[in-house]
């Protein structure tokens, strides 16, 4: 894999799908690419789980959230808005496929998870067992 | 008296080994033909960014999900893109983090486009967490084809 930044390919190579049809051959070599891992945030409240991650570029059509029991799979591609006949002068991404997994726990609701794209970040909420959501314990003092 | 300062640093510890592995890495990932430009930043600030362009106009696309657009400074100066602003991630008082590696704070890209570009042209807008800021070209500049009369 090339890391030079000023290569001749497309901007965020790949990307011109949404505008031209591709080839048989071009999409093997698109998914060979290794994806970018989004940034994420994850964090635990008595009720839930969150998982935030950063996904520019994806829109609620390029997006694919996967939840089993086990695991949760968030993907996505970047579709831009790219003028015929673009070539790159300068390229911080290289692909233009986001992925990551996360094994869940059996605690999770994950029938009842819900998703949410807004500006690029994706928000993913997934409840707990209502047996396991966290109760303060009151501790009294003898 | 100072060859007993390195001598620790031999080549059977493990810590060695990984510090060798890091350079390897970073010669792997940073080396290039061409040298670093002046402005260049370290692999992995935010917020990334591409630019491309056509005989007619050049764009450039920030990958930053979530801003507010109210917050950006986008400012062109012949032909030096300044883009600068803050995305503040609202932290959940009442949640236990396991992870924060979303970028939260104040940003500032600088990109020298092709001396080309029209200052007074420039047209940018906010869509899926992209920026996309689109400066066109001088018509002086455009390849023109030329007749060759016989």
């Amino acid at each position: 894999m090339s890391t030079n930044k000023s290569t001749n390919q497309d901007v965020a190579t790949g990307g011109s799908s949404a505008l031209e049809s591709s080839t048989a051959m071009e999409k093997t070599e698109r998914e060979r690419e290794l994806p970018m891992i989004p940034a994420v945030d994850i964090f635990e409240d008595a009720h839930q789980l969150a998982v935030q991650a950063e996904m520019p570029g994806v829109s609620k059509d390029t997006l694919n959230v996967q939840v089993d029991r086990n695991s949760l799979l968030i993907e996505g591609d970047v579709a831009l808005d790219l003028p015929a006949g673009m070539s790159a002068l300068y390229a911080d991404l290289q692909t233009t496929k986001y992925r990551r997994t996360f094994a869940l726990s059996g605690e999770l609701e994950t029938e009842r998870i819900a998703a949410s794209l807004k500006d690029g970040l994706l928000t993913v909420r997934i409840p707990k067992r209502v047996e396991f959501r966290t109760r303060k314990i009151k501790v009294d003092v003898a | 008296m100072f060859e007993s300062l390195f001598r620790g640093f031999g080549t059977d510890s493990l810590f060695d080994e990984i510090r060798r592995l890091e350079n390897q890495m970073d010669q792997l990932f940073s080396s290039s033909p061409w040298p670093a430009g002046i402005r260049s930043v370290q692999r992995g600030t935010f917020p990334p960014l591409n630019v491309g362009a056509t005989p007619e106009r050049v764009d450039v696309y920030l990958f930053a999900a979530n801003l507010d657009p109210k917050s950006l400074d986008v400012s062109l100066q012949q032909n030096l893109l300044a883009v600068s602003g803050s995305r503040k991630v609202d932290a959940n008082e009442n949640a236990e983090y396991y992870r924060r590696e979303r970028f939260d704070g104040d940003f500032r890209r600088v990109i020298s486009l092709p001396d080309d570009v029209d200052p007074e042209r420039v047209a940018a807008k906010y869509r899926d967490g992209v920026l996309q800021i689109t400066v066109q070209r001088r018509e002086s500049a455009r390849p023109r084809q030329i007749t060759v009369n016989s």
